[in-house]
């Protein structure tokens, strides 16, 4: 049914239809309207005998899904940013331990400084946790990939994170169609455990293994990754059968026939980049854009198939590794190598900076003409950075460089600029 | 309610049995026994943690029809008990992470409620690492809400697994690996302590305890008492570690009630917050009875003795049986 709904509401709904039976919450912007929404919706009966635990931090909460999860319910819970890093250790726990649960990240910056807006500092920091990592690029994928989501979980019993931008999509209201109960059942079927802590049955689950065999446990987590290269295109095609529309998959290439240049970009900023594409085309460049949906595992060869007749290829990406550039970056130079173009990073929107047409378009406009730097850092502001360069030049105790900024720029307590 | 029975006339509380009726003998004494922590395990000799593991999950056991979930914490038990691809546990069992066992156990009774298996209860152990530095916020938060767990600490008063390092457990004076018995103070500082019985009580959670391996009948009891309610439960075990206190294997047990009858480790049961039950000591012992075999302590008597840190740890349990009444 199309609704004009916060993306929260929406997937707070999506998640109600798949049937959870044990919901952890622990407050943090941006996901909070999320667990709000759910939990209004089991205090309303509306999700038969489902329990809804609030904990007192999240590392519990990962903790509670972690046990619910073990005793074969099906569990979900969610985060952000401080939050997600805050679970760590039972991130890559649920992952080592082969639990399908299933957890929303609204995609936040880390502090320090403390930023509440998006970036994806938060889940980039645990991609190599083991989980599935789904990134949505509107709330009706959102929407979609919670959904699908389940299905993979359980089906190769590995946890699964959907990735949403926190605010863009998270506090966005637009026209979802929320599916059918009927077509989420049809869809997904009830949570059956390859393993469970069931009396009749004794098992123990999270025994010491050594250097004897922890390569081969190890190992076969990997394994789980690559078989979900084929079932994640498998379940899309599903999908769109039941549900009439096409959403998820490895990879969604947009105008990329002939295309010279294709942007390759992760969520809710391919609107964005879509709409400079079309632009870019208007004016007879051959540009196309990729949407890397499913960033873990990282879908190698499909991007490669999409990419390796480009001339050139940008990677957008709102993430940084001090030092290096970008994080997704890598993974594409990985899915190219052997290969000779030119292929450029983007840090584009971290800690909730507009991204704006403009900006795109200037930066693709370079890049086309070889003149970007690398990695490129949009809208950075040259002279804000060099006087505060300057100042801790001048003087050993320089202070705090988060607050010297925001003095410098007006924003508290100095001179308005 | 805490069994009342005494053996005062054997003078020990270790053949009690055959002097009871059938019904109240331990579970332990029995043959039918669930045997859930079963043998060739990797404890040291004289573990005091399998000891009590084997009473409270034996007696968890029964309590629950064999129907039982245990969630552990890391730790030495959860080290010696799975290493694989050997376990020793007869019954459905868990290990996540070192401080979230409260919280895997929340989740443990959720699924259960989730599913309507109302025939089925949940365990959560660990050590005093585990509980009461790192799972200490978890516990607290499965408390508050008063989740359907029973909680068993084990006590061994130090991070014995990793080494024999300090932890808010370890007494004063004390030496460990990060404690050394060498400056002034020599050992572990006097601090103001942490008594997560006591913590545990200001949750009003429905049933806190504290019990000890040198009186099996009582802490089995203790744990039928805490199967036989639902909510929250907690129970404090104190149990000897002959590796981290530099002690005797064979004086586990003597150990163990010397803490109790120094005072050291009052036993009590609590409903709701409130003391409903101690047990009194009955030969009242002076600490350095129980200090001297330890060489965790032989700072305080060689090469000369320490009056000063002796009439400290005295004060110390002074103060406990006051507290708790100790002496009736």
């Amino acid at each position: 049914m199309l609704k004009q709904v916060e993306g929260s509401f929406a997937v707070a709904e999506a998640i109600a239809l798949c049937r959870p039976e044990v919901i952890c919450a622990y407050p943090i912007t941006a996901q909070t309207h999320i667990v709000e929404r759910l939990s209004a919706l089991v205090r309303a009966g509306e999700l038969g005998n489902c329990q809804y635990i609030n904990v007192e931090s999240e590392f519990a909460a990962l903790s509670v899904a972690i046990g619910a999860s073990a005793a074969g319910a099906r569990a979900y819970t969610a985060t952000s940013s401080q939050g997600l890093l805050f679970m760590t250790e039972a991130v890559y726990n649920a992952a080592g331990l082969g639990l399908p649960i299933v957890m929303t990240i609204g995609n936040r910056a880390i502090g320090a400084p403390i930023n509440i807006w998006n970036d994806h500092s938060d889940s980039m920091a645990l991609r190599d946790a083991g989980w599935i990592q789904f990134h949505a690029e509107t709330n009706q994928e959102a929407v979609d990939l919670h959904i699908q989501a389940f299905r993979l979980a359980e089906r190769l019993s590995v946890p699964v994170m959907v990735c949403e931008d926190g605010f863009i999509l998270t506090h966005a209201y637009e026209r979802v169609d929320i599916p059918s109960r009927e077509q989420v059942d049809a869809y997904l079927p009830p949570f059956e455990p390859v393993q469970v802590l069931d009396p009749s049955d004794p098992i123990t689950m999270g025994a010491m293994v050594g250097p004897e065999a922890f390569a081969e446990v190890r190992y076969l987590a990997h394994h789980k990754h690559l078989q979900a290269l084929d079932v994640i295109p498998e379940h899309a095609a599903e999908f769109a059968r039941v549900f009439g529309r096409d959403s998820g998959g490895l990879i969604q290439p947009y105008r990329c026939e002939g295309a010279e240049m294709v942007i390759v970009a992760l969520g809710s900023v391919l609107g964005t980049i879509k709409d400079v594409v079309d632009e870019m085309r208007d004016d007879g460049d051959t540009v196309g854009a990729v949407k890397i949906v499913s960033f873990r595992p990282f879908p190698m060869q499909a991007l490669r198939a999409v990419l390796e007749n480009a001339k050139r290829v940008v990677v957008v990406e709102k993430c940084l590794a001090d030092g290096l550039g970008g994080i997704v970056v890598g993974s594409v130079r990985m899915a190219l190598r052997g290969l000779s173009m030119p292929i450029h990073t983007i840090i584009a929107g971290l800690g909730g900076r507009a991204i704006t047409k403009a900006s795109l378009r200037r930066a693709f406009d370079a890049a086309a003409a070889d003149k970007l730097d690398d990695p490129h850092f949009l809208d950075l502001d040259r002279e804000v950075v060099n006087r505060e360069l300057a100042r801790t030049r001048e003087r050993r105790r320089s202070g705090p460089i988060a607050e010297n900024i925001l003095r410098e720029i007006g924003l508290v307590g100095g001179k308005p600029v | 309610m805490t069994q009342r029975i005494k053996f005062y006339q054997t003078g020990t509380f270790t053949i009690g049995n055959r002097l009871l009726d059938a019904e109240k003998r331990t579970v332990q004494a029995t043959l039918d026994r669930s045997n859930s922590l079963t043998s060739g395990h990797r404890a040291c000799q004289g573990c005091g943690e399998a000891l009590g593991a084997r009473s409270v999950v034996d007696a968890a056991m029964r309590a629950a029809n064999n129907r039982l979930i245990a969630v552990n914490a890391t730790g030495c038990l959860e080290v010696f008990s799975t290493p694989y691809p050997e376990s020793s546990w007869q019954l459905p069992w868990v290990h996540s992470l070192f401080g979230n066992a409260p919280a895997v156990a929340t989740g443990v009774m959720a699924a259960l409620r989730a599913k309507g298996r109302d025939d089925v209860r949940v365990l959560a152990q660990g050590g005093d690492g585990g509980t009461v530095d790192i799972g200490f916020g978890c516990l607290s938060g499965m408390f508050e809400r008063n989740d359907d767990v029973l909680y068993v600490c084990y006590d061994n008063e130090a991070y014995m697994n990793t080494g024999v390092q300090r932890s808010s457990r370890t007494p004063p004076a004390a030496r460990t690996a990060t404690t050394p018995a060498v400056g002034d103070p020599a050992g572990n500082v006097f601090g103001q302590g942490k008594n997560p019985a006591l913590i545990a009580m200001a949750h009003g959670i429905p049933y806190v305890a504290t019990a000890s391996v040198a009186d099996l009948h009582d802490l089995e009891a203790k744990v039928m008492t805490a199967m036989a309610v639902h909510g929250a439960r907690y129970i404090h075990v104190h149990v000897p570690c002959p590796l981290g206190w530099g002690a005797q294997p064979r004086d586990t047990i003597r150990l163990a009630r010397l803490a109790v009858e120094t005072g050291l480790f009052p036993l009590f049961a609590a409903e709701h917050g409130e003391v409903i039950d101690t047990t009194p000591i009955r030969d009242k012992r002076p600490v350095a009875e129980y200090l001297e075999p330890q060489r965790r302590f032989a700072h305080l008597f060689r090469p000369e003795r320490n009056d000063e840190a002796l009439a400290s740890i005295q004060r110390i349990a002074d103060r406990n049986i006051e507290k708790f009444g100790l002496l009736g």
